[in-house]
């Protein structure tokens, strides 16, 4: 299966995004977001984590407008895959793929440490390798991760089984402890936590190895 | 360089705000700070963004309008309010 990865000036996920992927067996292009196109026969796009144009104006809106994304949005809609991570799912958010939004902290400090997190779901190609309920240990790393959105739109996602990750234990204020979410059909996720920062037992901890082995064995059976 | 002042004789002020019922840590952050500093009955303080553009003459309300639907504000978590000058 083969994966692309978008680099935005000021993404810094995006090599050990491409690292994760390969570890898994993808074939990995780098695409730069004045790219107008996404290379052929792409399955997945990998949306880092960073702080795309410096976080200016609001994170991941100028990256949303970029030329690049147009071509994402497109690839979504045609039903292709696309995984969001940290800055990536707010660029998500801003593009309208996914609900919601990413306000400041409650806290309003930067976290950066590893926290527990509850699966949400396992009906996806990011989570079929993890239990519904079973708790992991993913790093997070943001200043704007607190998830907000309307009632109606987190009594949907419920409903939907589209949370596909929660906080054990809320670090920054998000509606209903909420960590990533899934688009209806359930092949966009975006969530704030950094699963690639758990693929390798270098990383300190592998809970996140899971989602790109699921991930790359779905997309090669597909 | 500066802008040629004959292209640029409309100016447009966008004032950006997080929508009512949405938390302002920040906002609340600067309503403790002036507690902090001895100012007493500040009930509340919202924080948003003013954004300044400098426009071509004859740009119309309805261009700014879709600036800010489009880039300039995010309508899921704020408002805005365009002023022309």
């Amino acid at each position: 299966m083969r994966a692309a990865v978008v680099v935005f000036p000021g993404s810094n996920c995006d090599r050990d995004l491409a690292m994760a992927f390969r570890e898994a067996g993808c074939q990995v292009e780098m695409v730069w977001h004045k790219d107008t196109t996404l290379p052929s026969g792409i399955d997945i796009v990998g949306i880092p984590g960073g702080f795309s144009f410096g976080d200016y104006l609001r994170c991941g809106a100028i990256a949303a407008n970029s030329p690049i994304c147009a071509e994402v949005k497109a690839h979504a809609e045609r039903g292709g895959f696309v995984l969001g991570i940290c800055n990536g799912f707010q660029v998500l958010t801003e593009t309208g793929l996914l609900p919601g939004a990413l306000l400041r902290n409650a806290g309003l400090k930067f976290i950066c440490r590893t926290v527990p997190l509850t699966v949400g779901t396992s009906d996806s190609v990011y989570t079929s390798g993890y239990q519904v309920g079973q708790q992991i240990d993913i790093p997070i790393a943001h200043h704007d991760g607190n998830y907000i959105a309307s009632d109606d739109v987190v009594a949907q996602l419920t409903a939907e089984d589209r949370i596909a990750f929660r906080y054990a234990e809320n670090p920054n204020g998000s509606t209903a402890d909420i960590a990533g979410i899934l688009s209806g059909n359930r092949r966009v996720l975006g969530m704030m936590p950094h699963p690639e920062r758990a693929a390798d037992a270098k990383h300190g901890g592998t809970d996140g190895k899971a989602m790109f082995a699921s991930i790359a064995s779905a997309l090669a059976a597909a | 360089m500066l802008p040629d002042k004959s292209e640029t004789i409309m100016k447009a002020r966008v004032h950006v705000m997080l929508k009512d019922g949405v938390l302002d840590p920040q906002g609340e952050a600067v309503r403790h700070a002036l507690g902090g500093l001895g100012f007493g009955g500040v009930e509340k303080v919202r924080q948003g963004k003013v954004i300044e553009l400098d426009l071509a003459d004859g740009t119309s309300e309805d261009t700014v309008r879709e600036m800010c639907e489009k880039l300039l504000a995010n309508t899921v978590i704020e408002s805005y309010r365009i002023e022309l000058s």
